[in-house]
């Protein structure tokens, strides 16, 4: 007998007996011969909850944990404090063992959260209207990339090298395969160059993408951007932001933004080697029916109860098969139950004082690993939470250093941008501490 | 089903109302009937030049969706406007509520159109 | 509390709070010498103010209004929600998984490596493939990466006229809008009336366009296409490869392997037949695995092994790059392998028994009562059309809704789209004879309403706390935000 099957060989018998078969095997009557598999497949045998923890802690025990380290690392994934209630909340079996809300009568809990969800992101991004999540930052721009291609009609994107470096190979992927082109426009100083980007819009664009804060961690100046992008005609002008920032910057509503994405994992939502994460999709009206992915809309039912259903569905692919906005038949539902709880229980004064320490924190540790000169910005820009600092120093040798001090580096900017060879990506969040960070400026000071 | 005498009707459930060099275009009462109710009408936009068979406007209901194709070539010159707010109308008299006014490129496409009598029994076949 | 209706931002009262942060320890440096004015925003944020405890009830009364397959009989056909392990849910939660950051040294992530490398080797032991990708974030996602797989194997080729992909008309939508967006045009072809692939009209339209067929196996209709293998030759023979879209894995695991098919792209629901939960829509993850012949495209980086270390490669230069951030939805990953590990080979081909007996144990009992059009053996799913007197007024969404009022979460509705009136029921292996036997009742019990009063089940659901949300509505003067 298995844990999770119940039935008992008398079942089994009695069962077969009512369908007119003798034995299991006649249930796989209908594979043929020459497609059955005559052999046990190749993987051990069942083992007991106590024997696959053992197994499996042991594979554990061979990562470090973030708990035991001190970590500077971010460059799209980010340590911040998670109240214990998210994971009270996102525990409920109620919530997790249930599927995509296909019968409102018994699935109002996660109809209501999605709701309050696409709220709350419309609220921090001063958008019209958000989905109900998408699988992460990095998918999130190409389906908006793709949504802005669809619309107007052409084939043209340009983004920002400051974007995320796997977002931009995401969408590369995607934009090969459907015969749209990519057009990347350089930073300058660490920020996307206006100057480039202005000859670079036409009338065939269809979207630029930015990043704010871009990904060496500066804030990019989103108002000026958008006016150069919608020189274009039609041209939507993309941002994919990081919600923990708008608890202090200037919502992208109000700066021409056209569709805001972002990677929502800031929010409450554990690092887990990167996945899953949460991405989020909002936009003013006029797109509302050209967005990919779900969306719950409010109703009332047959008593004149509010209530809350799935809908503009006739986007999707179970009603518009290969005209549908996207292929998506999902969203991240727990993920974005987490980020629901995280944001009202930081709330109104939360988050932002979760992002003013962010800010503080940040430009306190660059204060103090460039005091001395060894270490100098790679840029002098405004910045949110992340600079980076180059040296003489290889960074992976840095890093090697830092982790004999429990101390998680930051990321090489060199991997992804050969021009920022010894540069380093520094990340601080609102759980360092003072003495953390002065503990990283000293053992960076004495590296030899 | 209601079929209206005088128009002209395609197969995939668009009539035609010529008048002139233009033609409202508009989807039948089987067309409504089928989709049930409607929520959303997408319409073209004005200058659009299409071709015949080209899909010009997407009517949506909860359950379905359903592409508007252009029964003859021509260009919008005309759209709707009303059903924007109230997608109904569609449901309520598809005859009096048309999608787009156009104006006809080749009014000879009209002959391969049907006539009330013959989309009559072209439904009766269909169904 | 089946009365509590409200939203979060109607208990919000200004002061309440429901966090708290230690101090700031570094110098106080005011904002605007940090950050230009011009950046700041001049808005308070319009969230809400509540405490802690608002924050526990009212979530915990949202999911008193939810259900799950922790709280009874779920038998969503295509949706396969067999019981979520606890174990796999307390191994994600280890802090030496959950609190791993995807860029630290690979020094660090050593046990996450390994894992992902072990379940991958299992997967394409189960799936008869040579390698897996790990990271699509869903089936979905597992659909547009495998096609785009077969896209850049034309394309090395320098075979660029395949630009069709045949898809049958009983597929589930995700097909065709995946084909599609992979930026082929479909071919949907009709199945016979016994739901198999038409070999006919496969022949038909295969040819020198034909870039690939997409395919499930067993079919939506649960029934197994003993065609396969025929299906295959045809496709090959035309140029084409074969995708199998793994949805319904969980009949055949230890019986039948998509490889030895005759599929050349394999993609499976990691939440459907391993054992991670839905997660109310989700997260879940789509891995996909391919021939040989495929492996230079898959998506890059690949986790390897050298001499004990593992570490990840990206050095594939024919790949289709990325798809997904990172490496993948790790922690769901680790639950699937965490079930594979506790079930084992021998757990893995029982389940797949259970549900195959389960879904016909249905069949046969229902069948009398409810519209069989196809009567045959199924696999893991049997799929209805309604009642049993097809002219009855009665529909399926008003059994569905009547069945709400007993307790159980209806069927799957409405599709495959080609069995009118569809009401598709799969069991899984989780449930026990007693469970199905009172599922069976309930549903004898509502074929007998249907007779002798059918108003009661037209007006269901009764005992809900809503009754038929009205999505017409909904849909024709969306409100998606709160703007109270």
């Amino acid at each position: 007998m298995y844990p999770y099957i119940p039935n008992t060989p008398l079942d089994e018998q009695e069962m077969l007996k009512e369908i007119g078969l003798e034995s299991i095997d006649q249930l796989f009557n209908d594979i043929p011969g020459d497609v059955l598999l005559k052999r046990e497949l190749n993987i051990p045998e069942s083992k007991s909850e106590l024997e696959v923890t053992t197994y499996l802690k042991s594979l554990a025990d061979k990562n470090c944990s973030l708990s035991e380290l001190t970590s500077f690392l971010g460059a799209g994934a980010y340590d911040h404090y998670i109240p214990s209630v998210v994971d009270a909340i996102i525990s409920r079996s109620e919530f997790y063992t249930s599927y995509t809300p296909y019968q409102p009568e018994i699935s109002q809990g996660t109809l209501q959260y999605i709701f309050e969800f696409q709220t709350l992101i419309c609220k921090l991004t001063g958008m019209d209207i958000a989905n109900a999540s998408l699988y992460d930052g990095g998918t999130a721009i190409t389906e908006a990339a793709l949504m802005a291609c669809a619309s107007s009609r052409k084939d043209e994107i340009i983004i920002s090298t400051g974007v995320n470096p796997q977002a931009r190979r995401i969408l590369k992927t995607y934009a090969h395969a459907q015969h749209l082109k990519v057009v990347e426009v350089d930073t300058k100083d660490g920020v996307t160059d206006q100057e480039a980007l202005e000859k670079l819009v036409s009338d065939n664009t269809a979207a630029v993408i930015v990043q704010n804060p871009n990904f060496f961690g500066i804030i990019e100046d989103l108002k000026s951007i958008g006016e150069i992008a919608h020189k274009g005609k039609k041209t939507s002008f993309i941002a994919s932001v990081n919600p923990i920032a708008l608890g202090l910057l200037k919502r992208p509503g109000e700066l021409g933004v056209d569709v805001v994405v972002g990677e929502g994992q800031p929010l409450g939502i554990s690092l887990s080697f990167g996945g899953p994460y949460l991405g989020f999709m909002a936009t003013k009206k006029d797109y509302m029916r050209k967005l990919p992915g779900r969306i719950v809309g409010e109703t009332t039912d047959l008593d004149g109860k509010r209530s809350f259903v799935l809908t503009l569905s006739a986007r999707e692919q179970h009603i518009r098969r290969e005209k549908a906005t996207s292929n998506i038949c999902s969203n991240q539902g727990i993920n974005s139950l987490a980020a629901t709880v995280y944001m009202v229980t930081l709330g109104k004064e939360g988050l932002r004082e979760v992002a003013t320490q962010c800010v503080k924190k940040a430009h306190y540790a660059f204060n103090e690993l460039t005091k001395s000169g060894k270490y100098k910005p790679l840029f002098n820009k405004p910045f949110f939470n992340e600079f980076a600092l180059v040296s003489d120093k290889d960074v992976d040798e840095l890093n090697k250093e830092l982790r004999k001090e429990n101390i998680m580096g930051g990321y090489n900017l060199g991997n992804e941008y050969p021009q920022y060879k010894n540069a380093v990506l520094y990340a601080v969040t609102e759980k360092r501490t003072k003495v953390e960070i002065d503990k990283l400026a000293s053992v960076l000071e004495g590296i030899k | 089903m209601k079929v209206v005498k005088g128009l002209y009707y395609s197969k995939d459930h668009e009539w035609v109302k010529v008048e002139g060099e233009e033609a409202l275009i508009g989807i039948t009462d089987y067309a409504q009937e089928h989709l049930g109710d409607i929520v959303y009408v997408e319409l073209p936009e004005i200058d659009d030049e299409l071709e015949k068979e080209e899909a010009f406007s997407a009517v949506e209901s909860v359950k379905a969706a359903a592409d508007v194709f252009m029964p003859v070539s021509g260009k919008i010159i005309e759209v709707n406007e009303a059903l924007e707010d109230d997608p109904a109308l569609l449901n309520t008299d598809p005859y009096e509520n048309w999608i787009a006014k156009v104006q006809l490129s080749n009014k000879d496409e009209l002959e391969e159109l049907m006539s009330s009598e013959e989309y009559e029994k072209f439904l009766a076949e269909e169904v | 509390m089946k009365d509590y209706d409200k939203l979060i931002f109607e208990i919000s009262k200004p002061g309440r709070k429901a966090y708290k942060l230690p101090p700031l320890d570094v110098v106080d440096t005011p904002l605007d010498s940090l950050i230009p004015d011009e950046f700041l925003s001049d808005k308070e944020l319009d969230l809400p103010e509540v405490s802690e405890v608002d924050v526990i009830r009212h979530y915990t009364n949202l999911s008193n209004k939810n259900y799950g397959v922790d709280t009874g009989f779920y038998p969503l056909g295509s949706c396969t929600m067999k019981y979520n392990p606890k174990i796999n849910e307390a191994v994600a939660r280890y802090d030496k998984f959950a609190n791993v950051h995807p860029l630290q040294t690979e020094d660090c992530i050593q046990g996450s490596l390994q894992v992902m490398y072990e379940l991958e080797k299992s997967l394409c032991e189960i799936a008869g493939m040579d390698r897996m990708t790990l990271q699509p974030a869903a089936g979905a996602h597992g659909e547009i990466t495998g096609i785009m797989i077969i896209k850049a194997y034309h394309e090395k080729r320098g075979d660029h006229k395949r630009n069709k992909i045949i898809v049958p008309d009983s597929a589930h939508g995700t097909n065709p809008a995946t084909a599609a967006m992979a930026g082929y045009s479909i071919i949907e072809i009709k199945s016979t009336e016994d739901g198999l692939v038409d070999l006919e009209a496969l022949r038909a339209v295969v040819g020198e366009d034909t870039a690939g067929l997409m395919l499930t196996n067993p079919n939506t209709v649960g029934i197994f296409d003993k065609g396969i293998k025929e299906i295959a030759q045809i496709v090959h023979d035309a140029g084409g490869l074969l995708y199998y879209d793994g949805a319904n894995m969980n009949a055949i695991m230890g019986y039948a392997r998509p490889g030895d098919m005759g599929f050349d792209v394999v993609h499976f629901n990691l939440h459907k037949t391993f054992s991670t939960p839905h997660g109310g829509g989700g997260p879940g993850a789509g891995p996909v695995g391919v021939k040989k012949d495929l492996v230079e495209f898959l998506p890059v980086p690949m986790i390897e092994k050298k001499d004990d270390r593992y570490f990840l490669d990206y050095n594939y230069p024919n790949s289709i790059g990325k798809v997904k951030d990172f490496y993948g939805h790790f922690s769901i990953l680790l639950r699937a392998y965490t079930y594979i590990l506790t079930m084992g080979r021998d757990g893995l081909k029982k389940a797949s028994e259970m549900a195959v007996l389960n879904a016909n144990y249905i069949k046969e009992k229902l069948k009398d009562y409810y519209y069989l059009p196809i009567d045959t053996l199924v696999k893991h799913e049997v799929v209805f059309g309604g009642l049993k007197d097809t002219l009855s007024e009665v529909t399926t969404l008003d059994i569905a809704k009547r069945l709400l009022d007993h307790g159980y979460h209806p069927p799957t509705i409405y599709f495959p789209l080609i069995i009118n009136q569809a009401l598709m029921v799969e069991p899984t292996e989780s449930e026990s004879k007693e469970t199905l036997d009172g599922f069976i009742e309930t549903m004898i019990a509502i074929s007998k309403e249907a007779e002798s009063n059918p108003e009661v089940l037209k007006t269901a659901p009764h005992d809900t706390i809503v009754r038929r949300p009205d999505e017409t509505k909904a849909a024709r003067n969306p409100i998606v935000k709160y703007e109270g």
